[in-house]
């Protein structure tokens, strides 16, 4: 389709430089922890993005499959990680094995749409829960699974599971952009408007859905393993955790889903803010309902998510000011992005 | 992912492009063809006429695809159809124009009529065409950063008849396309299907105001009840008195005609 702008370059160019060297410049650990988390959700956000987003199947399932890649890296290196790097260099085999796995679980999911799925998709991530509580010869039920620590050094032991999820985040991110700037993107974006048309035009509807899936999975799997390895122990109730799901889903509407960087803005407004009002709240339950509180009123005044919302009102803005001459629906009156558009005709 | 081919040995003027036998079709266990046979020629606008739920939307479904025939057969140019994807059957060059707007309201006018293209990867030959569509149809240049939505409906059609011909098929499916237009638009749309045999293509058109669909039409056919009742040429159906009765709300011996709301200000003087 159109070539990849040069203003957008430079922003991820500029994004991904300072998320690189945060830590070099001395970041305190409990900064560079946050971030972690928060890179962690920008990755699971911008990937749940592919299908949620772009595809418009909210899948509520997604943590499913970032529980197997926790245990796949569990059940690998449960006495020894090597050099420490070894769990990394089996990502690319969890992505592609899950993506994989993924496509007959998406093949009879994605028959059913909208509020249907959503409910399909919840049931795989119970399913997958009930699966991890009882399979104690795999996953050790609910006594956990643990991960052999990494021999990492004690000052910078945080620092390769930083850059992992940052290259993590760099990954879903490209593959976003190169959806949206081929076929894949335009194929999606008719699927999500509406499927009997894209059948009419001769999208590949079915192949099309389901390659979104897979890559999105896949995705959210590695971003598992990651974690898993982090972490270092494997519990059912953590690692298919509703709350993950919840997290990433949240992250994208916030943000404006279908959009590149809306999930991203998502997860660097909630993790935070989650964190800080663990902090200021304590123990007590009060945090979940300021976190909550964040998220009301945003869905009040940006209700299709922030970027949306904000271009369409600079939109909007531009238009009143090239005067009352001009007829709705002119160039002036576009949202920058395909997605953004098709949402908003809804 | 096999590449489609967008040419296919077409018949010669004037004879047999599509062909239908005995075609059955319906949703879950009804049918609604019951036995359809038709045969449409190369050059030839085709008119379907007959009342609701006579079966003619779905006719046009079992050609392009979106619906598949459970007996019968379905040809173009000699190829059996029945097997084939929506997407094959682009491919050779059938296109569909449904009746409910086909147009994605939140895209513009110039990425829908780009998007009749989808199956095409050549873009230079994309290129050349959107040229070649809006030269044929202006509203697409003039209105081409609108959003398809903000189109009247009879604009939206001029569109969604740009867009059918980006594949520059051979055989173009019209499902009601004068339903929901004033009169004005109504004329400017039969004048552009008129226009599109003139290089060679095959239009099946299907109308429930019957008067002006068959004064475009060469030939025109009934159906009904899920079956071709009658065929004709289109200026012969207008004059039958039966059609005349049943379909034109015109009463050729005194009785009471059955007024279809279209007709009076199509047969009006």
């Amino acid at each position: 389709m159109k070539p990849v702008g040069r203003a957008g370059l430079l922003r991820a160019g500029i994004f991904f430089l300072l998320l690189a060297l945060i830590p070099v410049l001395g970041a305190p650990g409990w900064l560079l922890t946050t971030l972690i988390f928060t890179v962690m959700y920008a990755g699971l956000a911008s990937s749940w993005n592919l299908v949620g987003g772009y595809a418009g199947y909210p899948s509520l399932g997604h943590v499913a499959f970032f529980g197997i890649g926790a245990y796949a890296i569990g059940l690998v290196f449960t006495n020894s990680v090597g050099s420490g790097f070894e769990p990394f260099l089996l990502l690319p085999v969890i992505g592609v094995a899950v993506g994989l796995l993924s496509i007959p679980v998406g093949w009879i999911a994605m028959r059913t749409r909208a509020d249907v799925f959503a409910i399909v998709t919840i049931t795989l991530l119970f399913i997958t829960q009930t699966l991890a509580f009882n399979l104690k010869d795999l996953t050790g039920g609910a006594q956990g699974k643990s991960v052999a620590p990494p021999p990492f050094p004690v000052e910078t032991f945080d620092w390769p599971f930083y850059y992992a999820m940052v290259v993590m985040l760099a990954i879903a991110m490209a593959i976003s952009l190169y959806f949206r700037r081929s076929k894949i993107g335009l194929s999606l974006a008719t699927v999500r408007a509406d499927e009997d048309k894209a059948h009419g035009i001769g999208v590949r509807v079915t192949a099309v859905k389901l390659l979104a899936f897979a890559v999105s999975c896949g995705l959210v799997a590695m971003i598992g393993g990651v974690w898993a390895y982090y972490v270092g122990f494997i519990y059912p109730q953590f690692a298919v955790d509703p709350l993950i799901t919840i997290g990433m889903v949240l992250m994208a509407f916030l943000g404006g889903r279908g959009t590149l960087w809306g999930p991203v803005l998502g997860a660097f407004i909630l993790v935070p803010a989650q964190e800080y009002f663990a902090q200021t709240f304590g123990a007590s339950e009060l945090y979940l309902l300021a976190y909550a509180a964040v998220f009301i009123v945003i869905m009040l005044f940006l209700p299709r998510g922030i970027l949306p919302s904000v271009s369409e009102r600079l939109a909007r803005r531009r238009l009143a000011a090239r005067g009352p001459g001009e007829s709705p629906g002119t160039d002036a009156a576009r949202p920058v992005d395909p997605a953004v558009r098709m949402e908003a005709a809804r | 992912m096999a590449e489609i081919t967008t040419t296919v040995a077409l018949p010669a003027q004037g004879e047999a492009l599509l062909e239908l036998g005995g075609v059955t079709a319906g949703y879950g266990a009804g049918l609604i063809l019951r036995g359809v046979d038709l045969t449409v020629n190369r050059g030839e606008i085709v008119c379907l006429i007959g009342p609701n739920g006579a079966g003619k939307s779905t006719v046009l479904k079992t050609v392009s695809g979106l619906l598949t025939a459970k007996d019968g057969f379905v040809r173009f140019a000699g190829n059996d159809l029945n097997r084939l994807s929506p997407r094959e059957r682009l491919g050779l060059g059938i296109v569909h124009v449904p009746q409910d707007r086909s147009l994605f309201p939140g895209m513009t006018v110039w990425e829908n009529v780009e998007m009749g293209a989808f199956v095409l990867n050549d873009r230079a030959l994309v290129r050349r065409r959107l040229e070649e569509v809006t030269e044929r149809f202006p509203i697409v240049g003039r209105r081409r950063t609108s959003l398809a939505g903000s189109l009247s409906g009879g604009e939206q059609k001029q569109v969604e008849l740009a867009r059918s011909l980006m594949l520059d098929p051979a055989l173009i499916l019209l499902d009601e396309p004068s339903i929901g237009l004033d009169p004005k638009s109504r004329t400017a749309v039969f004048a552009s299907i008129a226009q599109l045999t003139e290089d060679g293509r095959t239009v099946l058109l299907v109308e429930q105001n019957a008067r002006s669909g068959l004064a475009v039409a060469h030939r025109g056919a009934v159906l009904e009840a899920g079956r071709v009742a009658l065929t004709g040429a289109g200026s012969a159906l207008l004059e039958d008195p039966e059609v005349g009765r049943l379909y034109l709300g015109a009463s050729a011996a005194g009785k009471t005609p059955r007024l279809d709301a279209a007709a009076p200000a199509a047969a009006a003087p």
